[in-house]
């Protein structure tokens, strides 16, 4: 239990001495990050990139800046999310034999809670949000997204909510009730202090973001799609971006209101998931799970696009059965609506409601099964070239197919009454989610790496760096699902049986070789950034791609496109190249841009003020952070001067340059 | 290993499947436990995997074959960069799976209502029913923080962090929790069901074999958590007396003030027994009205349910005489009203007689276990034919008319 006090003033409200980090390990971490942060603010600073990295990154509206600057948020909370793991694992090695380990439970508690909530919401959605706004305006033929500006404001407003919770990491506490903070232990009668404010504020604020994000992603594939391009010829991560942003249009309104009313319950204490006075939080279960499962749908459809797009190219062949895994995609968005109580069959629904979800849920698993057998067959016939993406996607495929088999089965009600809530069921989420989601995005980011910034990823190291995530997944899951079958309850932090340890340092090494495969991407990153003028990509085209993102130079110009492409069929690039066909090279026109902006930045801000003001019920500044945030909105939309036109010369300039580069890769 | 395990056949598939056993004797509660329910829930597991594995291990191996056949290196694979449909194909990797999952969502069906936790047992072993006028044998289960207590209501005992129950009877659980969500657990007698604050979830299982065995909850609940375990000893029937006798023998009686002082935040607590226990605690811990005074849920519900007591109802509110958040720093919403709880009107007879009536489900006679006949299921506690007043409220209720005529409270409530 924490050590807290939430006495308040009328100017800090109940911020005070209580919320200093006590424990050793913080209180390092603190200092680490605060010195580390400092040196990069004074490198930043001494190289004079404050104004670059405003008017170029910051401000920017380019959908394919704002892709890259969601991948480098995913990773960098990465670091922090799997810094979590690690750290459970230790505990989980060393509290064995009557000892406690080494983290007490308010320290490890607030770890899982951490954990869950950044890999989820800060690792995978900017992940996924990352590679829909680079990609799905390039190969839909574009020149950016419906609403640039939106664009920049939902990164902002992820990033804010990023830094809410890594705050709550070193003023106050963040909460110790699990990922989906479930009352009544989420409530002010069992979280009193800041932990679950932290939770709500932070989520409230990125959920701004991913919504609006989806909506904008939705309208642009909806509305901005290439001439010729209907909706069965547009590109198969592009189909699953769609059905992605659908989902998320559609259901994080849910987790919106949810918080809403936990929010109401723990500020002005309604009852809505209490148990008195009429409150259930059965209620609160049911809402978070309508939310939270199409997420893991939200969080796996795009990769399985990415997968698709990467299993044709390096298959050197059309993808098999384009339609059927269009309409796999689709009935896969709809029945991620009405599985939810899968999550739950053991808090008590009766037999025929959990037999019918748990029927729901292996209904599922038909679509997916079609996907698999669509990339499995093809690669049949084809002729496979085993460059990094491609690695990743077969790894996906053995390891997914194992979880989706370890899904079905927790489908089934009765075997899910003895493995509910067990390790085994988190070996497999993790086996689908690390297994799916982030192979699929290390997939993505070695496939369109060399798009986004002109050469491609060191092989040797990205080879280290596989082996190393492949084989540490299975070490580290595998334990787990055997613990599982041993009834081993997740969360827990401290174990008497000493016959279990053995897996948990299994699991741990596992972590460890994990950790390999982080630091060997990065070192990837690094070495091919030095050697960046030998790995040079002029074609724009390293891996004979068939759609349209590959038409362009890498990178591409701000404007994408100088003339928009027009399709006549499924994979536009690879009939073009067919074709033969030569850009045009006159009249160029001056293109419609939109204008960087600086409001995104400032609204987040604002927003993220507010947050942590109504974490630390400093009511003056949330009224004013709130005011401000609402009067900065107004301001902003009459901002009329919001376009401009890139002038004839530039875009003959820029095309020029192409020409030249392509000449030099012919040569 | 444990000598007996029913069903024994799929699970020596596994114990071929996994060698690794060996490592950790017989650990693997779930996949062999000892208990009937346990077992046919690990059977449908087994099961299960079997048939997935028909779809599975194929598509492993293809993954396998194609990836390393069709290496771009290797000329002599045939290469088709422009095949991509085939109908007949497609329909077969679209219907096969349907098939497997026609199998296995009828399994799960007929599954699901077999080992459904609130169906009465009909049988103590695969071989063994159950006798026509058995009862089953009730234990009460309130989830606390962070110990489980045990209420045998025969009996007049109660236990902490430790369950003793006759073997080869079945036993309906009845349980709730005090404070926060819980799941009540051993794995080797049955699956796990939420123990959940103001509401009432039923477990039925029974132990096929005598012994120690371990048990949990297994919804994270705070940070006594890790603790909260405890012991289920299944004993022989003499052995049980003894227990009971040795309760009763000892000291300490939970009536509610004890109850209350038991509630309290406390963590990895040995286990113990009380000598007698006052009767109705359960009902009162399951509508959290344990505190003098305070209005039962039920009675509220009741009230709510005959349209409300309007403004009156406000004149009923009562400061907290005790908060069960307290001791983990409970604070009164920021912006809202101080926690305040509702006084009740009924008084404690009529208490009594509410308590005494049981939900239609919990006096469901054991069902048919025999597989499914066509028409499916129906739901324990719903057979036609089985009308009770009801304790839970609908619309249009009138509470007077709910309860009993006075002085049958005692014939209502025969398990009390």
């Amino acid at each position: 239990m924490a050590e807290f006090d939430n006495s308040t003033t009328l100017l800090l409200g109940r911020l005070n001495l209580s919320a200093v980090p006590k424990e050793p390990i913080v209180l390092v971490t603190a200092v680490v990050v605060a010195i580390g942060g400092l040196g990069l603010l004074a490198l930043l600073t001494r190289r004079r990139l404050w104004g670059y990295l405003w008017s170029e990154w910051f401000t920017s509206v380019d959908h394919k800046k704002i892709g890259i600057m969601y991948m480098i948020l995913g990773f960098v909370m990465l670091l922090r999310g799997f810094a979590d793991a690690l750290m459970m694992r230790l505990q989980q090695v060393w509290a064995f034999g009557g000892s406690e380990g080494y983290l007490n439970a308010h320290h490890y508690d607030q770890i899982f809670t951490a954990h869950g909530v950044i890999m989820i919401f800060f690792v995978a959605m900017p992940f996924i949000t990352g590679l829909m706004n680079y990609v799905v305006p390039l190969q839909i033929g574009a020149r950016d997204v419906s609403f640039p500006f939106l664009n920049n404001f939902s990164f902002w407003m992820t990033t804010g909510g990023a830094v809410l919770i890594m705050a709550s990491l070193f003023v106050g506490e963040f909460a110790q009730t699990g990922w989906l903070a479930f009352p009544p232990l989420s409530g002010a009668g069992f979280s009193p202090w800041v932990g679950v404010d932290y939770y709500i504020w932070g989520l409230q604020i990125a959920g701004v973001g991913t919504t609006l994000s989806g909506i904008n992603l939705l309208v642009t594939i909806v509305k901005m799609r290439a001439p010729g391009m209907t909706l069965m010829r547009m590109p198969i991560f592009t189909w699953t971006s769609l059905c992605a942003n659908i989902l998320i249009v559609a259901s994080f309104p849910i987790l919106t209101m949810t918080l809403i009313l936990l929010t109401l319950d723990r500020y002005v204490g309604t009852n809505f998931f209490t148990s008195e006075l009429g409150g259930n939080a059965m209620l609160y279960v049911n809402l978070i799970w309508i939310w939270g499962h199409p997420e893991v749908y939200i969080l796996i459809l795009p990769l399985f696009g990415v997968f698709s797009e990467v299993t044709a190219t390096f298959s050197g062949k059309r993808l098999f059965g384009y339609s059927s895994m269009v309409y796999a995609t689709v009935c896969i968005t709809i029945l991620s609506y009405i599985v939810w109580l899968h999550h739950f069959f053991t808090m008590g629904s009766g037999a025929s409601v959990n037999a019918f979800f748990g029927i729901t849920t292996m209904i599922i698993s038909v679509p997916t099964g079609a996907k698999i057998f669509n990339w499995l067959f093809t690669i049949y016939q084809g002729r496979v070239r085993y460059e990094l993406p491609m690695m990743w996607t077969v790894a996906f495929m053995i390891t997914f197919t194992v979880g989706g088999m370890t899904g079905v089965l927790l489908a089934v009600p009765p075997a899910d009454f003895v493995l509910h809530n067990s390790l085994f069921l988190v070996a497999h989420f993790h086996n689908v989610i690390i297994g799916g989601v982030v192979f699929g995005t290390f997939a993505g980011i070695a496939y369109w790496w060399p798009k986004a910034f002109g050469f491609t990823l060191d092989v040797f190291w990205g080879k280290v760096s596989f082996w190393c995530w492949l084989a540490g997944y299975w070490l580290a899951f595998t334990p787990l699902y055997v613990l599982g079958l041993m009834g081993v309850t997740r969360r827990t932090r401290v174990f008497d049986d000493p016959d279990l340890r053995i897996w948990f340092v299994l699991a741990a090494l596992g972590a460890v070789l994990v950790a390999l495969g982080i630091a060997a991407m990065i070192v990837q990153f690094a070495v091919s950034i030095r050697n960046r003028h030998r790995n040079r990509d002029l074609t724009g085209d390293p891996w004979d791609g068939r759609t349209l993102e590959w038409a362009t130079s890498s990178p591409p110009a701000p404007y994408n496109f100088a003339f928009t492409p027009l399709v006549h069929g499924l994979d536009a690039w690879s009939s073009m190249k067919l074709a033969d066909q030569q850009r045009p090279d006159a009249p160029f026109l001056p293109i419609h841009m939109p204008r960087p902006t600086g409001s995104g930045v400032i609204l987040s801000a604002l927003a993220t003020l507010c947050g942590f003001a109504m974490v630390w019920w400093i009511w003056w500044l949330a009224a004013l952070s709130f005011a401000a945030l609402v009067g900065y909105a107004i301001r902003h939309t009459f901002d009329y001067d919001r376009d401009h036109h890139i002038p004839v010369e530039e875009v003959a300039r820029c095309e020029a340059a192409r020409d030249r580069q392509l000449a030099l890769a012919e040569a | 290993m444990q000598d007996k395990t029913p069903g024994s056949g799929p699970l020596r598939r596994i114990l071929w499947l996994l060698p690794a056993m060996a490592l950790a004797g017989c650990k693997f509660e779930v996949l062999a436990p000892t208990g009937d329910v346990a077992a046919q829930q690990r059977d449908l597991l087994v099961q299960a995997t079997v048939l997935m594995s028909l779809i599975i291990v194929p598509v492993l191996l293809l993954t396998g074959f194609f990836a390393w056949r069709y290496r771009a290196s290797n000329t002599r694979a045939t290469y088709s960069p422009e095949w991509a449909h085939s109908t007949k194909l497609e329909l077969a990797i679209w219907a096969f799976p349907v098939l497997i999952v026609v199998a296995l969502g009828t399994l799960t069906w007929v599954g699901t209502h077999l080992t459904d936790p609130y169906r009465p047992l009909d049988r103590i072993a695969k071989d063994t029913p159950l006798e026509a006028d058995h009862t089953p044998f009730e234990v009460q289960v309130v989830a606390l923080d962070w110990k489980w207590l045990f209420i045998y209501p025969e009996q007049g005992v109660a236990s902490v962090n430790e369950l003793a129950v006759p073997v080869d009877r079945p036993i309906r659980f009845r349980l709730t929790a005090s404070s926060v969500m819980n799941a009540f657990y051993i794995p080797s007698m049955a699956g796990m069901i939420y123990a959940m604050p103001g509401m009432e979830t039923t477990l039925n299982g029974v132990f096929n074999e005598e012994g120690e065995f371990r048990g949990l909850a297994s919804h994270y609940s705070g940070w006594g958590f890790s603790g909260m375990k405890f012991t289920a000893h299944a004993l022989a029937p003499d052995a049980f007396d003894d227990w009971v006798a040795a309760a009763r023998e000892g000291e300490g009686r939970l009536d509610r003030a004890a109850y209350l002082d038991l509630e309290e935040p406390t963590e990895n607590v040995p286990p113990m027994t009380y000598a007698a226990v006052e009767p109705e605690l359960f009902d009162r811990a399951v509508n959290m009205c344990v505190e003098e005074g305070k209005m039962c849920m039920a009675e509220m519900m009741a009230l709510d349910a005959g349209g409300g007591t309007g403004l009156n109802g406000t004149i009923n509110m009562a400061a907290l005489t005790r908060d069960e958040a307290a001791k983990r720093g409970a604070r009164a919403p920021v912006l809202g009203w101080e926690p305040f709880q509702v006084a009740g009107y009924c008084t404690p007879e009529e208490e009594s007689r509410m308590f005494g009536q049981r939900p239609a489900w919990a006096a469901a006679p054991p069902r048919d276990a025999s597989p499914l006949r066509g028409a499916g299921l129906p739901r324990p506690g719903t057979a036609p034919g089985l009308t009770s007043p009801g304790f839970w409220s609908r619309p249009g209720l009138d509470l007077a008319a709910l309860l009993p005529p006075a002085g049958d409270a005692a014939a209502a409530a025969p398990n009390l």
